[in-house]
């Protein structure tokens, strides 16, 4: 408790000094508006996309494909990696294909995604969808794998049906690994759609971010930044909170 | 890769295994062949040339379009370029700021919490920030890269020298060792394969950089031409030049694997 409470306060006072600094430089070293705007005229443009409600858009669009990317990330990166964890030899075949593709950055893909899907929010959809599916699937079969095969043999000779024996056995002996997975991949995606939209999109989080660069509007390119880098910390937070819950159970 | 299950001492055991292995190898190579035969098929017959190209005609692109272009070429090699620039950047001042900050206990503690908190923001939002102050040319990629392949270098180096026994500390000690014998003999061989782990999670993050740097301004560079053939609806050069990047990323990952398995080989 001690020690967290000690690395709150380091990181509370490195951000003292962040600020500091930036005073420092913008009021006493004058560096050029355009690169590093003064504290208060982010501030005011902070304020102004938050009373404005503009971050209210942006974020439930950004938010709502995280969403939908995830879902289908999860539903589909559990079902495969069951799919491959069936049988010892299918492992072996198809587990280095997969982590061997996620090994190449995918972001190289992103422009078949605007080619096929256009600008839109689908691109962003299918394209964190895709990294995010990776973790999902190399640790679900990771999971699988590290479950103890009597287990399996036991219930099987029980009679208990695939399904059964997934739902009974499987499933809660993989669940930390695959718990892991979900983590990241939930990190993943997030960074993955702020990544889409920053890149090439019309609308999100992201959009407003490359929007204010492309226009000079660099206050409001910083402010939007803040709010994106608490936007993080909170979906950090909620996201170990779950974790360590369902860790528990 | 996999262990082969080696159970028993004798011969017939361990050639049945090979056997399994090759199976397993043989299927591999079939279901990806399967996967580009269907993808010339689909490619050809089923879907509107105007977004999917088959690989035949993304081959010829290559050739035609990709490696004929003078000014094609140079993009990749300025990626490249910024790649190198960017890593060999991360790889010295990640492992200069990690022992910095990883040789002591109280360094460690007062540096680490912060390290992980800049860690967590997702560097892609500051991407903007870094052309706007760097400008739209190599400098502003090379600073973006490096600014994301920098921490898990960083991390991984402080993580290595964190994780020390502290029996080995105490051997050195009571043997009359000085504290550089120490780092010496114990810390530096201790953080290897960790350091390796950040070098190969470095580059990774490293390409990514560039890549989405390059992916941004489409202005210049790769990002151009990116755009380009997306705009007029000509998927094969598209697909060419993805497929050409991919395998200089792959290259890049497996030279920086191969390096991790040749300097760890003596601790398994």
């Amino acid at each position: 408790m001690r020690a967290i409470l000690l690395n709150r306060g380091i990181q509370a006072l490195f951000v003292l000094l962040v600020i500091a600094g930036w005073m420092w430089a913008t009021e006493v070293r004058g560096v050029s508006r355009l690169f590093l705007p003064p504290l208060d005229s982010v501030a005011a443009s902070f304020q102004r996309l938050v009373s404005s409600g503009a971050f209210y858009e942006a974020l439930k669009v950004t938010l709502s494909t995280v969403a939908q990317a995830y879902a289908i990330a999860v539903v589909s990166g559990i079902l495969i990696g069951y799919l491959v964890s069936r049988s010892r030899f299918s492992t072996a075949v198809f587990e280095p294909v997969i982590s061997g593709i996620f090994a190449i950055p995918l972001t190289l893909f992103f422009p078949l995604f605007i080619l096929f899907l256009g600008v839109g929010v689908s691109s962003k959809i299918a394209y964190a969808a895709l990294y995010s599916f990776f973790p999902v699937c190399l640790n679900t079969i990771a999971g699988l794998q590290s479950v103890e095969p009597r287990y399996i043999q036991a219930a099987r000779s029980m009679g208990a049906s695939s399904l059964e024996v997934f739902r009974h056995v499987q499933l809660p002996a993989a669940f930390p690994v695959l718990v892991n997975g979900l983590r990241v991949s939930f990190l993943i995606c997030f960074a993955a759609v702020l990544g889409g939209e920053v890149l090439m999109s019309v609308e999100g989080l992201g959009r407003n971010i490359s929007q204010s660069a492309e226009s000079m509007n660099t206050a409001s390119m910083y402010a939007w930044i803040v709010f994106v880098i608490l936007t993080a910390f909170v979906l950090n937070m909620v996201v170990t909170f779950i974790e360590n819950r369902a860790k528990e159970y | 890769m996999t262990p082969i299950d080696a159970t028993g001492p004798s011969g017939i055991l361990s050639r049945k295994a090979l056997t399994q292995d090759q199976k397993v190898v043989y299927t591999r190579i079939l279901v990806i062949l399967g996967v580009v035969v269907f993808w010339e098929i689909a490619g050809r017959f089923l879907i509107n040339p105007a977004f999917l190209a088959p690989p035949t005609h993304v081959v010829r692109a290559l050739f035609t379009t990709i490696f004929a272009s003078p000014e094609i070429r140079y993009a990749i090699w300025l990626a490249l370029v910024e790649v190198t620039i960017a890593y060999a950047l991360a790889v010295v001042v990640g492992i200069a700021i990690g022992l910095a900050v990883g040789i002591t206990e109280p360094g460690r503690k007062a540096m680490f919490p912060i390290i992980v908190m800049i860690w967590v923001i997702p560097n892609i939002t500051l991407l903007p920030l870094f052309m706007v102050v760097f400008g739209l040319g190599p400098v502003g990629k090379i600073a973006y890269a490096f600014s994301g392949g920098i921490f898990p270098i960083m991390v991984n180096v402080i993580a290595g020298m964190r994780n020390v026994n502290q029996l080995y500390v105490r051997g050195t000690q009571s043997m009359g060792g000085s504290r550089l014998d120490e780092l010496r003999h114990v810390v530096f061989p201790n953080m290897v394969p960790s350091l390796f782990t950040g070098l190969r999670l470095g580059m990774i993050v490293t390409m990514l950089g560039v890549i989405a740097s390059e992916l941004y301004v489409s202005a210049n560079g790769i990002g151009y031409y990116t755009r380009l053939y997306s705009e007029v609806y000509d998927p094969a050069p598209l697909f060419a030049l993805i497929l050409t990047l991919a395998v200089i990323s792959i290259t890049l990952n497996e030279l920086v694997r191969l390096a991790e398995r040749r300097f760890t080989r003596w601790r398994r």
